[in-house]
């Protein structure tokens, strides 16, 4: 097994108690960043550590922070986006439910990086439950004196509040969550400004991930250089994959970057393989919005090369051949999917999902939706294919938000890798599958 | 209306001090979190007179509530049964059965998804992908998550809940 970041203590039920977590090692990067690092010190290690954004879109976490405008006399806002809902991710759930004083750690350090004064995690409305294990993480943080005024008698105070989401995948979109946490709609907002210069309340706010931010204990604790030792290249660090669909072990692993998909779906130790004995398919590798690949193509690039979980492999071959490695939702599927259900499925949920701001996204998930859903039950006609690559290619990129590129990208890839799966749905009026 | 829309002290209680989580004047903020608790304690959905009185309590235009509840999901504008099944059916738990499960729970108890039993007891919804992919197929009943659903699995909780009269009108603050 290799290195744990994230997941070390995490089979420990009593992990999410403050005593616990304190005597596995917690807390204590916040004593060495409070009483011997400057907020500069600290932004310098994440830096070097080359962490990257473990929500989906891998931007270097230090970067943004360093986008964040300082100068500015309004207060600093740090914001946790903790609405996870992209399909086939739940390593955040998986963290926030057994390690909530991780994440609360890595806030008190961001946020004393930030100069934040206010911090909030907007956790996904669904999740009640964890709403209640984070609300008791929270109060002990503060009945121990690392969160409220003062911190460990170094000067430096932190507020940290919990906001409850009510149902909406947009709001994982970060100016739709910053809406959302001002009492509004989810409706993204257009860019610029960023919110590191007008967030939210139009102060300047930092958003990072759960994972992301849950990571900086262990930066501060062992240093940036040390992190960026682990794993391959520019994908430095662990991440936690969430692996679903036709396997024997579906569940959340934490992987050093450069670990071997193939290794990774088949090893006992992961995946363990396809649970019905059939072969693999396809597999969508960071969660629903990312291209599809054939089994192929997910093994091993077009050049032959064996793919590994990293963002540079997985995008190896561009949108041709490649994917992305997202927010590492791993769904895989063994030949008895029927790829224009899968996609069918897919694109509902973009269409329920889409907030309606943008008329190629609101208009066009819809009529994708609909031809998607004739093609399934017999209905479909043999330029239904090219229409839903171009309908595709009006969304992408045309839209305030990536939600548009989300709900085009999978059906672009579906009928770049799968055409033939297509026609033949046409050909034979409908679905073969079980 | 047989009762009037007024929080428990309590209740009242909860929502101040969320209130206070936010700053002076952005009280607005407030209104998902209290939204959830007024739909909690007046009977699993939000009538316009109970957005009416969120309105009120966080000094907001009543349109300002009704286009939030409008957009959300989780807010259920009609009433709802006493216990709310909420399924769900994107990829990973499609491909490990959540339509058969939506099936049987629909034939089980004679209800399409969005329909309440005619007793008032259960609601039947579909929702989106609720992030249990790894456990899936997984349904949402108030404040618990239930995971690895098989039908004999459903039909026990069901009867269950049949038993002991099941609410799911959960306040998210409370265990």
């Amino acid at each position: 097994m290799g290195i744990k970041i994230l997941t070390e203590h995490i089979d420990n039920p009593e992990l999410k108690k403050f005593e616990v977590y304190r005597k596995t090692g917690g807390y204590t990067a916040v004593e060495k960043a409070l009483k011997t690092m400057s907020p500069d010190g600290v932004m310098e290690e994440v830096k070097k550590s080359g962490l990257r954004g473990r929500g989906g879109a891998g931007f270097p976490t230090g970067m943004k922070w360093s986008f964040l405008d300082r100068k500015s006399e309004k207060p600093h806002y740090l914001v946790c986006n903790a609405d996870e809902g992209e399909p086939g991710t739940f390593k955040d759930r998986y963290l926030l439910e057994r390690n909530p004083h991780a994440l609360i750690e890595g806030i008190i350090l961001s946020g004393y990086a930030l100069g934040v004064e206010d911090a909030y995690i907007y956790l996904r409305g669904e999740f009640f439950y964890i709403l209640q294990i984070l609300e008791k993480a929270i109060a002990e943080a503060y009945e121990k004196g690392f969160l409220g005024k003062n911190i460990l008698g170094s000067g430096y105070s932190l507020n940290l509040y919990c906001h409850p989401g009510a149902g909406a995948y947009i709001c994982g979109e970060e100016t739709a969550l910053l809406e959302s946490l001002e009492g509004k709609r989810g409706n993204p907002r257009l860019k610029p400004p960023f919110p590191a210069v007008s967030g939210l309340y139009n102060c300047p706010t930092v958003i990072n991930n759960v994972e992301t931010l849950a990571t900086i204990p262990w930066i501060v604790n062992h240093g940036g250089d040390q992190y960026a030792q682990i794993g391959v290249g520019r994908s430095t660090g662990t991440k936690l994959i969430s692996a679903s669909g036709h396997i024997k072990n579906p569940g959340v692993y934490e992987l050093e970057m450069g670990f071997p998909v193939e290794e990774f779906i088949y090893s006992d130790q992961y995946c363990g393989g396809m649970k019905n004995g059939k072969p693999l398919k396809a597999v969508v590798a960071g969660g629903s919005s990312v291209p599809i690949l054939p089994a192929g193509l997910i093994l091993k690039t077009a050049n032959g090369e064996p793919r590994n979980i990293s963002y540079e492999s997985l995008a190896e071959g561009g949108f041709e051949t490649g994917t992305m490695l997202g927010s590492g939702g791993f769904i895989v599927m063994d030949e008895s999917t029927c790829i224009v259900r899968n996609l069918y499925n897919f694109t509902r949920f973009y269409r329920h999902e889409s907030c309606g701001q943008c008329s190629p996204c609101r208009e066009g998930t819809s009529w994708m939706e609909k031809i998607l859903y004739r093609i399934e039950n017999g209905e479909g006609r043999m330029h239904d294919i090219d229409l839903l690559v171009d309908i595709s290619n009006n969304i992408e990129g045309k839209t305030i938000c990536p939600l548009g590129d989300a709900a085009a990208w999978p059906v672009a890839s579906a009928i770049r890798h799968f055409r033939d799966e297509f026609v033949e749905h046409v050909n034979r009026k409908g679905c073969w599958f079980d | 209306m047989d009762n009037e829309i007024k929080f428990s002290a309590e209740s009242l209680e909860l929502v101040n001090r969320i209130i206070a989580r936010y700053p002076e004047g952005k009280q607005k903020s407030a209104l998902l979190p209290v939204l959830h608790i007024a739909q909690a304690e007046f009977g699993g959905w939000l009538s316009t007179e109970t957005m009416n009185y969120v309105a009120g309590l966080l000094k907001l235009e009543p349109i300002e509530v009704y286009e939030v509840a409008t957009f959300y999901n989780m807010f259920n504008l009609a009433p709802v049964g006493q216990c709310v099944i909420e399924v769900c059916q994107t990829g990973p738990c499609m491909l490990n059965g959540a339509g058969e499960i939506i099936q049987h729970i629909s034939k089980r108890l004679d209800i399409k998804p969005g329909e309440t039993t005619p007793d008032g007891k259960f609601t039947l919804k579909t929702v989106e992908c609720l992030a249990a992919c790894g456990s899936a197929p997984v349904m949402r009943v108030g404040n618990r998550y239930h995971e690895n659903l098989s039908t004999e699995k459903v039909d026990s909780l069901i009867e269950e809940w049949c038993k002991c009269g099941k609410s799911s009108h959960d306040n998210p603050y409370n265990e």
